[in-house]
């Protein structure tokens, strides 16, 4: 990577998406690294050992510290202040504020600057404190210790903050390294290390680093003493995947690359120790350097509120033009004769020479009057709110995650309503999906399966037919109408005896063997990690007894010998443990040592199997020599190893996919070919990986002339290299004998099937992106239902480029293919949607690449909006976020993405919501997110339950807002026609002020956190509520304008009653008529009326926290003018005594009061009645029905409306289920005997068997 | 995820229990609060609420609005517009000049007494088309000065009126410049005099709180341009209680203020002799001058709005009320009805 340095983060992250490694030359380097150093950009130099040597320049660079804070102590008040008044209102506020100070304004200074100071200071205050959490989880970052080097050998703990480069750290197993680091030498003699970069690139496998060879020796605390070095290399980069430098030692130069370097935020595993040099530390790392500052987010309606709050502004500016016009015309005509005002030239808002400058003051001074149509505190008031609501996020008991002690965090308050409307997930698969272990599940060994072949979906199936059947047999006898009616495409639940109770004996026979079955699988998952089989043939040397033995014996030898791992000393005497690079062989050397295969020991060229000897019945020790290892790759997809057993017989051990595998059979090694594909297919479906096994055994001339072949090839420099290996392995790895093959689940978290089944049915498409292979990819997409043997896929890879040297002509016959390949799919889908079949769409990365290019996407996107379920493979990070970007621009909808690695932070940064999850051990991905889970399955209740929630408080509580601001500014407008547009006010100053401080703040705040339409466990049963949050009905530009209108129609009806009422003529018995003072708290009175009256009437859910709010307010307001009234005349100006001696006193102020508020409520009292009456919504209606406790009395119809609301979905467990249970009755009528062949080892072949249609 | 477990056996319990002890300390409390399970009452509009909410305001609100009728209408008001009648007829076409011009402007009114009317009887004179609540004139006035002696010099608000000759005008500002100044006196029946009183017309908290009882007016009225009435400046402000009733500013550009009150009952078909001097100038904004008698009932003065307004909304509450009772018995919608859930009524809306 050559980009320079100094280049701006955001040039880089740009960059990082639309440029694709893929297509850049290979990194062949004409010019020497010799020639470069010293160069721009080659210019570091490191002194090892010798940090003193960087505290002073030329080569001072930063310390280790790393910060992710937005502020400091010094920049948090200029720069938050900026940030605050880059919002319109606030700004506007901020003028009017200024303004107050002069004549200008009609108001006093504190009743401007009052309400600002607060609304601004509290969004600060919460700055404030975001930042300082952020700022503590920096200190436990920077605190974290590592042993450094400081001379003579001794090594002490020091903090990762206090690490500067030049240091020798030494790393100890599973730490993270502090800074990037020069590894020098490890625990292993020939200096390798394995790094787990989970927390960089998501990938689970380790990577081997290997130290250059001069500073082998150097493994010793001792040995750090004299050692001295410097390096020459790069300058600080964001490439993770380059490195490039000269060690000087000892008078030698070490050329350096990647595989020396181990980078900040990787983890070391399987290492006891490592030495290293630091060569970069805090913002100078790589992953520094790649992390992208997170975007800050806002949602949906939060945008749209913003063009709300422009119409209120057009509104504000409307009524100031017509005030200052009108005043103009006043001042200029009749105005003059008004002897009483003694107009002057000298007063600029009334002088009748210069009508012009008048009314452009008399628009200013407007503009302030009527600002309280701008809701000042609306934005702080959210704030608060969504803090709230996130606070009541975080403490849900029940999305705490026991294993991991976590719970829900909502890292950023301002999305919490955009949980409310999301309609595409995208998810990362390892660790989010599943939780990145690997079971061994299931073989096939000689064409005879093991490990059961029923699987959930296949148990829901028959549970729903054995049910239809029940309601069969009912309805034939009418004896029992109850069973009609109970829900039959629940779940799998632990209690199956009880569902099933009903069903009658043989059934529920039947029913009670699945659940011990269950028990046992429940126990046994509990006992042996990576090993979830059972099968009584094969288990505790069962097998041994078999006739086919010789086959059983070499398919376990195959899990045990042909692998890269090593085993570890457990606490256990006889079993061990191992490790290896992909969990996958982990799972299968488990297995085999359950099975009685134990491989014990590894040396350079052995293996040393304990066998379960078949004729003693002992154990006995054997050695194998390891004679070659032919390693997996990506187009290999097969390992084998050849290795001699004791009496000198050299085989050939091979696993790897199925298709490869029985390209090579030879003719007499097919006996199982048919048996094991039909076996693989189960397992496919199942979303199991399965691995097929095959051996051969070799002559040992043969095996002589091909390992001079191989050893050639190997020795051979050069780019020809990898060809020759490639042939040479294809010679020895033909003629194979397929033993079976095995199947390991690659296991996925707890709930995930029931959750994305739910997610599908409230209308969200799951999106897979995954880092990991297709054949993983598909895997993992029938585990979770996202797949399904009867959807139609479609496949989409770029071909693969035949060499030819020109780059560009390569794209375009790529792009040319990929778009053909588009286009039939597309017409595919046209041809095959009149028959309802579902689609998914199977994409590689690199024909992602090609995808993703401006002038095909679209095409791209059209077909993948239209399937199903989309699962995109082989994705770098860079293309996750390109294509959340692309999904969110193309669609339109929310996006949500969802994952747990460093690999998926673009994507997270990108989508409208970011996910992390937080159990595993990286925090990055936690770090970037919106919000946090420990788990994937609790996304369901934090979208179906607060999500929905949210959404609705929060649209309610805006759409109130704007209502209740509109009501009390069109008041003062509507005065202004009386006082010949003056500008005078009707209200006292300190009755503004309070009026969004004091006296409404606190409903709608109650009404923003505790609002709940529908309880959430109706939420979770009617999963259709959530589209109202897509569809985004509760916040549309209709409902604005209807509520604008609510509030302008209040408000006329509060002002024309009360100047009515008031008229003239006296208001009490006392013959005292009201003035300004009197008018304006009465209008006040029933406009704080008003608005309280009217959010009781938005809000359907009355805790007692709502009742003191509402009821509070208004008693507040009396308590407010006692008290204001009581202060000496001074400060309480017009408001002095005036509701204990004038308006208190008369009748006609509360009867005002009461015709007032019904009459203004009036119209939104019969609006709602008669929606509710003629077009109820959903939630009306479930409400009603929880009302009228339906749910209880009639459940059936509660359960049907439940299925009914469910979306019709084409992914999820249900979906399956539904498909399965249509296929089996399709079944079942064509023919009995059908049903026989394929289910004979199913409950339902024996529930049909026993029940009345086959009697 | 296999993390090695360690070789020391001993420091396990130990672990076990700080993670437990962390667990619970990570766990969040339960509390019907934050679970958001907080007992609630979840009030719907069903038909019946409906119904019986539109019946109960028609309920309160119509004897409501009856009462306010009765009382507005037992209100006995006379109300006599004199600010042409009382310019002689030859200085009609130019009303201006003939007020602003000296000299006697006597006027005689002769009301009658339509009905009984009970003391007390309050006196008010009414003004059209005078906006009092013109923001210029509404802030020309001192608070300070009219409540303390020694604040005299406090004028900032009251320009043009706040100085004469390099002295305080006392009370400054135009409201009191322009203070009111027609004079009525009243004689019932040709012959008997009939007093008004002119105490306790103001708000008790204004003579007490806001007028001072040592401010005495100084400097009023002796510019060149006088605007209305001169105020006695050996009385102290705290007493000059049409002063006080006039620095009330209106809300709306046609008031009443209150003259007095004149305190014996008013048989029918009394006539009462006004004795009127027309000095205010109105006419120079085409102002109209009212003088008004009036009873009071519990509700205040004559105002048919109040009871009119109860009775349109209690009546159409009635209406309404059994406009839903109809709509609910010709097409009653069952509570809960499924069928009106939206996947049921438009199916093919998935």
């Amino acid at each position: 990577m050559r980009e320079p340095s100094g280049r701006t983060k955001r040039k880089i992250r740009w960059s990082k998406l639309y440029t694709f490694s893929c297509f850049r030359p290979p990194n062949t380097d004409p010019v020497p690294i010799e020639n470069r150093i010293g160069r721009p950009g080659f210019s570091r130099v490191v002194f090892c050992n010798n940090p003193h040597l960087h505290r002073m320049k030329p080569h001072k660079y930063p310390t280790n510290y790393v910060s992710t804070t937005k502020y400091n102590v010094v920049t948090f008040l200029p720069r938050s202040l900026f940030e605050q008044f880059r919002r319109v209102a606030n700004l506007y506020f901020l003028l009017a504020a200024v303004l107050s100070l002069t004549s200008l304004a009609p108001f006093t200074p504190p009743s401007l600057i009052v309400p600002l100071v607060f609304v601004v200071g509290i969004s600060m205050l919460k700055e404030a404190v975001e930042d300082w959490h952020r700022f503590l989880q920096d200190l436990e970052v920077n605190s974290r210790v590592v042993k450094t080097h400081i001379g003579d050998g001794v090594f002490v703990e020091k903090a990762w903050q206090q690490v500067s480069v030049g240091d020798i750290v030494k790393v100890q197993k599973d730490q993270y390294f502090p800074g990037d680091l020069l590894l020098l030498s490890s625990s292993y003699e020939d200096g390798v290390c394995y790094v787990e970069t989970m927390n960089l690139d998501g990938e689970t496998n380790l990577k081997a680093k290997r130290c250059v060879e001069a500073t082998l020796g150097l493994n010793e605390d001792a040995t750090m003493n004299r050692f001295e070095a410097s390096i020459y290399c790069e300058d600080p980069n964001p490439n993770l995947y380059s490195f490039m430098g000269n060690l000087e030692f000892e008078n030698e130069s070490h050329p350096l690359s990647t595989a020396q370097v181990l980078l900040r935020d990787s983890k070391l595993r399987n290492t006891e120790y490592i030495y290293g040099v630091v060569i970069f530390t805090g913002p100078d790392t790589k992953t520094v350097r790649n992390s992208m500052k997170s975007p800050s987010k806002r949602s949906r309606i939060e945008r749209k509120m913003d063009r709300v709050i422009y119409v209120l502004f057009s509104m504000l500016i409307l009524i100031s033009l017509v005030t200052s016009m009108a005043s103009a015309v006043l001042v200029s005509s009749q105005m003059t004769s008004w002897w009483y005002l003694r107009l002057q030239d000298k007063d600029l808002f009334f002088s009748p020479s210069k009508p012009v400058l008048s009314a452009i003051m008399q628009f200013i001074r407007a503009l302030v009057l009527y600002g309280y149509l701008i809701p000042i505190s609306l934005y702080v008031s959210i704030e608060v709110v969504k803090v709230l609501q996130a606070v009541l996020i975080n403490n849900d008991i029940q999305m705490f995650d026991e294993a991991t002690c976590q719970s829900v965090r909502a890292r950023t308050s301002n999305l919490n309503e955009e949980l409310g409307q999301v309609s595409i997930i995208l998810s990362d698969k390892t660790g989010t999906l599943t939780c990145n272990q690997m079971e061994f599940r299931k073989c096939s060994i000689a064409g005879v399966s093991y490990g059961g072949d029923l699987n959930e979906v296949d148990l829901a199936a028959s549970r729903r037919m054995n049910s239809d059947m029940v309601a069969y047999r009912s309805s034939v006898d009418e004896s029992d109408a109850m069973s009609q009616g109970i829900e039959i495409c629940e779940f799998p639940e632990d209690d199956i005896g009880n569902q099933m109770g009903y069903v009658g004996a043989p059934e529920y026979l039947e029913s009670l063997n699945l659940k011990n079955q269950k028990i046992s699988d429940v126990h046994r998952e509990s006992s042996i990690k990576g090993f979830n089989f059972q099968d009584d043939r094969l288990m505790d040397g069962q097998w041994t007894r078999y006739s086919n033995v010789y086959h059983m014996t070499m398919f376990f030898k195959v899990m045990a010998l042909c692998h890269t791992g090593i085993p570890i000393e457990d606490d256990r005497a006889d079993k061990l443990k191992f490790e290896a690079e992909s969990p996958e062989e982990v799972a299968f050397l488990i297995a085999a040592q359950e099975f009685g295969i134990q491989f014990c020991k590894r040396t350079q060229s052995v293996m040393v199997l304990k066998e379960l000897d078949r004729d003693s019945g002992s154990v006995l020790e054997r050695e194998y020599k390891l004679l070659n290892l032919l390693e997996f790759s990506s187009s290999r997809k097969r390992m084998s190893v050849i290795v001699s057993t004791q009496d000198g017989q050299i085989i050939l051990l091979c696993k790897g996919a199925d298709s490869i595998i029985f390209e090579r059979l030879a003719d007499d090694g097919k006996s199982y070919e048919e048996a094991t594909s039909s076996h693989l297919l189960c397992y496919a479906e199942d979303g199991f990986r399965a691995l097929a096994f095959a051996y051969r055994t070799i002559e040992r001339a043969e095996y002589e002339h091909w390992d001079s072949v191989f050893t050639k090839a190997k020795t051979t420099v050069g780019p020809e290299r990898d060809e020759l290996l490639e042939s040479a392995s294809e010679m020895i790895e033909k003629d194979l004998i397929l033993l079976g093959a095995a199947a390991i689940e690659d296991k996925l978290q707890k709930g995930v099937p029931e959750c994305i089944d739910k997610l599908a049915q409230a209308g969200l498409k799951i999106w897979l992106l995954t880092g990991d292979k297709k054949e993983t990819a598909i895997n993992i997409g029938f585990a979770c239902s996202l797949l399904r043997q009867d959807m139609a896929q479609f496949h989409l890879s770029s071909v693969k480029d035949s060499g030819c040297g020109n780059q560009s002509e390569a794209i375009l016959a790529a792009k040319k293919a990929l778009v053909s390949q588009i286009e039939s799919f597309s017409q595919g889908i046209q041809v095959e949607n009149k028959k309802h079949m579902p689609f998914a769409l199977v994409v590689d990365g690199q024909a992602l690449e090609i995808a993703l290019r401006s002038d095909v996407k679209d095409q791209f996107l059209r077909l993948a909006v239209e399937c199903s379920s989309v699962i995109c493979c082989r994705v770098s990070p860079k293309q996750k976020a390109l294509i959340t970007r692309l999904v969110k621009e193309f669609t339109g909808k929310t996006t949500l993405a969802i994952g747990d690695g460093a690999n998926d932070v673009g994507m997270i940064q990108e989508a409208d919501i970011g996910v992390g999850i937080s159990g595993m051990e990286g925090m990055q991905a936690v770090m970037a997110s919106d919000f946090s889970l420990p788990q994937f399955r609790f996304l369901e209740r934090l979208l179906i339950v607060h999500g929905h929630w949210c959404y609705k408080r929060i649209s309610k509580m805006i759409l109130y807002f704007i209502y209740k601001n509109i009501v009390f500014g069109l008041t003062l407008f509507y005065y202004e026609f009386y006082t010949s547009f003056s500008g005078q006010v009707l209200y006292d100053d300190w009755y503004m002020t309070a009026f969004n401080v004091l006296l409404t703040s606190l409903p709608v705040i109650s009404l923003g956190v505790l609002e709940q339409d529908v309880p959430s466990d109706v939420c979770h049963q009617f999963p259709a509520l959530y589209q109202q949050g897509q569809r985004g009905i509760c916040f549309s530009w209709k409902r604005i304008i209807s509520w604008i209108i609510n509030g302008a129609i209040a408000s006329l009806i509060i002002f024309l009653s009360t100047i009515h009422a008031l008229s003239s003529a006296a208001f009490s018995e006392k013959g005292n008529v009201a003035d300004i003072a009197h008018l304006g708290t009465i209008t006040y009175t029933c406009v704080i009326w008003t608005v309280n009256c009217q959010i009781a009437l938005v809000i359907s859910h009355f805790t007692w926290i709502q009742h003191l709010f509402i009821w509070g307010s208004i008693l507040l307001w009396y308590i407010f003018l006692l008290a204001y009234g009581a202060l000496p005349p001074s400060y309480s100006n017009t408001g002095f005594h005036v509701l204990t001696e004038a308006i208190g006193r008369a009748p006609s102020f509360w009867i005002i009061t009461l015709l007032v508020v019904v009459a203004s409520l009036l119209p939104y009292f019969v609006y709602m009645a008669l929606q509710r009456t003629f077009y109820p919504m959903d939630d009306h209606v479930i409400q009603e029905m929880k009302h009228c406790k339906k749910d209880v009395f009639d459940k059936q119809m509660w359960l049907r409306e439940q299925r009914n609301s469910k979306r019709t979905t084409q992914v999820g467990f249900s979906a399956r289920v539904d498909a399965k249970t249509h296929h089996l009755k399709e079944a079942m009528q064509q023919s009995g005997a059908s049903i026989y062949r394929s289910f004979t080892n199913s409950p339902i072949y024996k529930t049909l068997r026993s029940s009345p249609l086959f009697q | 995820m296999s993390s090695p477990t360690l070789p020391s056996s001993s420091g396990a319990p130990g672990s076990a229990d700080s993670s437990a002890v962390r667990r619970n300390s990570k766990r969040p409390k339960y509390s019907k609060f934050t679970q958001q399970e907080l007992p609630a009452c979840k009030p719907i509009l069903t038909p019946r609420w409906v119904i019986s909410a539109f019946m109960l305001v028609s309920i309160v609100f119509i004897p409501i609005g009856v009462a306010s009728l009765f009382a507005s209408r037992d209100v006995v008001e006379i109300i006599d517009r004199y600010d042409i009648d009382c310019i002689p007829a030859s200085n009609r076409t130019d009303k201006v000049q003939y007020i602003q011009s000296p000299g006697d402007k006597t006027c005689i009114r002769t009301l009658k007494v339509p009905k009984h009317m009970k003391h007390p009887i309050y006196v008010y004179y009414q003004l059209d088309n005078f906006y009092q609540n013109h923001r210029r004139y509404v802030k020309s006035r001192s608070d300070q000065q009219l409540r303390d002696n020694s604040s005299a010099s406090d004028v900032g608000d009251c320009k043009p009126e706040d100085m004469i000759n390099g002295s305080y005008i006392v009370p400054c500002g135009l409201i009191a410049w322009s203070l009111f100044n027609d004079t009525y006196s009243f004689s019932i029946n040709s012959s008997q005099n009939l007093t008004v009183n002119k105490k306790g017309i103001s708000w008790k908290s204004d003579r007490e709180h806001k007028f001072g009882k040592d401010v005495y007016p100084k400097n009023f009225q002796s510019g060149g341009l006088i605007g209305g009435a001169t105020l006695d400046p050996s009385i102290p402000l705290s007493e000059q209680e049409a002063l006080i009733v006039w620095m009330r500013t209106a809300a709306l550009p046609t008031f009443r203020k209150l003259y007095g009150k004149i305190e014996q009952d008013l048989e029918e078909n009394d006539t009462i002799r006004v004795t009127l001097g027309n000095y205010y100038n109105t006419y120079s904004f085409n102002g109209k001058k009212k003088l008004v008698l009036s009873t009071t009932s519990w509700l205040g003065g004559k105002n048919d709005f109040l009871g009119i307004a109860y009775l349109t909304v209690g009546g159409l509450c009635f209406f309404l009320a059994m406009a839903f009772t109809i709509v609910y018995l010709v097409k009653p919608r069952q509570l809960g009805d499924p069928s009106y859930l939206s996947w049921n009524r438009n199916p093919g809306w998935h």
